[in-house]
């Protein structure tokens, strides 16, 4: 479930009862761009999924976790009400306001086989910090 | 955890007396061997859960805590508004109303072991179950504030099911005090096509037989024989839920400066019961667990079509229907005065004691029935409500077994074909549309539900009633 130790790349870790999601990046949309990949891993393989379409995402909050936290919790909303699935996503990140994209397709169950449900990022393990490489890291976990 | 972060008091109860910001102890129901594997995350939250304004008497955990989210998964604590006492989003959690309904079905093993393969086919198909299935049932706007008024009463109105399952089900099918006009659309949203659909996860809808008799004066007033089948269906208030919580986590995050609250761990995010903040959750999370009774009850009604035409002979009576999930507003007894309180249960099961009035009066005398859920292929159980346990934990017992795992692990270490091939191999039929989720729900990756049930029994929270094993489980 872990890539290699590239540059960006994403990462699960371990939470008792649920699964933890961590983006790693060069900046810190790229991190939350990584960490929406993540989440998407929990559900499904990314690589089975096509990303043809895309849906705009946009949100505000008064600081960095709180954002990362808002802009999963949003790629979770467009996922459930949309039945879709994404592989891709694009994230630019200006005072703690986000606008993003997030690229994929309606949910094939026999192609895409979804593992579980995410029903929403929590506050656990949250952080979204830069390491002393200068690499960003935003990481919560989230509820399943 | 080390034992000696404890003061025991008796072999089930462990106390952490109030230090640094705690306002009150913290109890933790457990036997010494689920101590000593509990993760110390549950230590840190518990502690944490103590600090908050107007908790009465103790946080408390129950054995089956584990690592949750500010509050312990397990957690249960009450709070006095008069006392400048708060409502967390967090302390409900996410699945508002989560619970287990279990459902008598009049069959004996006998009667389904030549059609429990039909059976589980039939309620695979029939009760939509894992991510991207969809229910039977599209409400119309106007019809979304019918059901998060109204609850199982509302399902019931619209055919599905009986006047005689309200009897039997937690507040009677409805709470009072629900707003939906304090849902937001986006709850709205998630909870298109989503009436009567199990979720995934840990969620399932199981066909099982009681195995064992603990206690059978109790028994026999719950309805419950030795072989007996029956039916149980754990799930929540699905994305509605789950949006509820989302957002008012957030409100509660960012306010809570505002109310003076400290937090020690922004899940924590609450507000005081009686600000405008704490009412708009109050009136979102009732509709919330009207959503979710009313989902259970949907389920009932489908799992009752699957069983007319498969075993016509079957009759699905409600033994109970009680949430995990919940923040109610209940009387208690605090050093012998009756004091309103508003009671979270994070992952733990109201458990009221005989002759409350809350109690279905068909029960009554002996207790609030106890729903425990299992996890595949392990047992569940029927607990009952006891009268210590009303004043040692202000009635709460545990919920279920608790991860012993993580997801994470519990993938790698198992093959989702694999596991279901063992539990065939017991006799267990298992329907799923995920083998990624089958692996990581496997039964080993719980802790033992049994030690579970027998501390919460040993310490008094809760009775042991009887014990339900698996044979068909339609997992989420």
């Amino acid at each position: 479930m872990e890539q290699a130790a590239t540059v960006p790349r994403w990462v699960h870790f371990s939470h008792e009862a649920d699964i933890g999601v961590r983006g790693i990046g060069r900046t810190k949309s790229e991190a939350f761009e990584q960490a929406a990949l993540a989440l998407t891993e929990v559900i499904t393989e990314t690589a089975r999924v096509i990303a043809h379409e895309k849906v705009n995402i946009v949100c505000q909050a008064p600081d960095d976790e709180l954002l990362l936290v808002d802009w999963l919790n949003a790629v979770i909303y467009e996922m459930a009400t949309r039945h879709m699935l994404f592989s891709r996503f694009r994230v630019g990140i200006t005072d703690h306001h986000l606008q993003g994209s997030a690229f994929g397709e309606t949910i094939d169950l026999q192609r895409h086989r979804p593992a579980v449900e995410v029903k929403g990022a929590t506050y656990t393990s949250l952080s979204v910090r830069q390491d002393p490489a200068g690499h960003w890291e935003a990481q919560c976990v989230v509820d399943v | 955890m080390e034992l000696s972060l404890f003061a025991r008091h008796d072999p089930y109860r462990w106390e952490i007396a109030p230090a640094g910001m705690m306002r009150v102890p913290a109890v933790i129901f457990a036997s010494e061997q689920l101590i000593r594997d509990m993760d110390s995350k549950v230590y840190e939250q518990i502690r944490n859960v103590a600090t908050l304004p107007g908790i009465v008497q103790a946080a408390y955990a129950m054995p089956d805590a584990h690592w949750g989210y500010g509050f312990p998964i397990g957690g249960v604590a009450a709070f006095d508004p008069a006392q400048g006492g708060v409502i967390s989003a967090g302390g409900v959690g996410f699945d508002i109303s989560c619970g287990v309904r279990t459902l008598h079905t009049g069959l004996h093993s006998a009667d389904i072991a030549n059609h429990a393969p039909q059976l589980a086919d039939a309620l695979f198909s029939r009760v939509p179950a894992g991510l991207g299935s969809t229910g039977h049932i599209h409400l119309a706007a106007g019809e979304v504030d019918d059901m998060l008024a109204g609850g199982a009463r509302w399902a019931v109105a619209q055919g599905y099911g009986t006047p005689e399952d309200l009897l039997c089900t937690e507040e009677e099918g409805c709470i009072s005090g629900a707003l939906p006009q304090n849902v937001s659309g986006h709850a709205r949203n998630r909870q298109r096509g989503e009436m009567g659909t199990l979720g995934s996860g840990n969620h399932y809808l199981e066909v099982q037989r009681v195995a064992e008799i603990h206690d059978s004066a109790t028994a026999a007033v719950f309805g419950l024989s030795e072989g007996e089948i029956v039916v149980s269906i754990h799930c929540g208030s699905r994305g509605l839920g789950h949006q509820i919580g989302t957002e008012y986590l957030k409100k509660m995050a960012i306010s809570a400066a505002e109310y003076g609250i400290e937090l020690p761990d922004r899940e924590l995010a609450c507000a005081p019961i009686t600000s405008a903040l704490g009412q708009e959750y109050l009136g979102a999370m009732r509709a919330g667990i009207n959503c979710a009774l009313a989902n259970r009850q949907i389920i009932t009604h489908i799992t009752r079509e699957v069983f007319a035409s498969v075993l016509p002979q079957a009759t699905l009576r409600v033994l109970y229907d009680v949430s995990h999930n919940t923040c109610k507003e209940e009387q208690h007894l605090v050093n012998g005065t009756s004091r309103r309180l508003f009671v979270h249960r994070k992952g733990a099961t109201r458990a009221l004691g005989p002759g409350h009035p809350e109690v279905p009066r068909a029960l009554r005398a002996a207790g609030q029935p106890v729903l425990i859920g299992g996890s595949m292929g392990t047992s569940s159980y029927v607990m009952t409500g006891t009268p210590q346990g009303m004043a040692l934990s202000f009635g709460s017992a545990c919920h279920g077994a608790g991860r012993a795992m993580s997801r994470h692990q519990a993938g790698k270490q198992w093959r989702g074909h694999q596991v279901i091939d063992d539990l065939a191999g017991r006799g267990i039929i298992i329907r799923s549309p995920s083998a990624r989720g089958i692996a990581e729900e496997a039964p080993g990756a719980y802790k033992d539900v049994t030690a579970v049930v027998d501390a919460a029994d040993a310490a008094g929270i809760a009775r042991k009633v009887a014990k339900l094993v698996p044979m068909i489980c339609i997992k989420g």
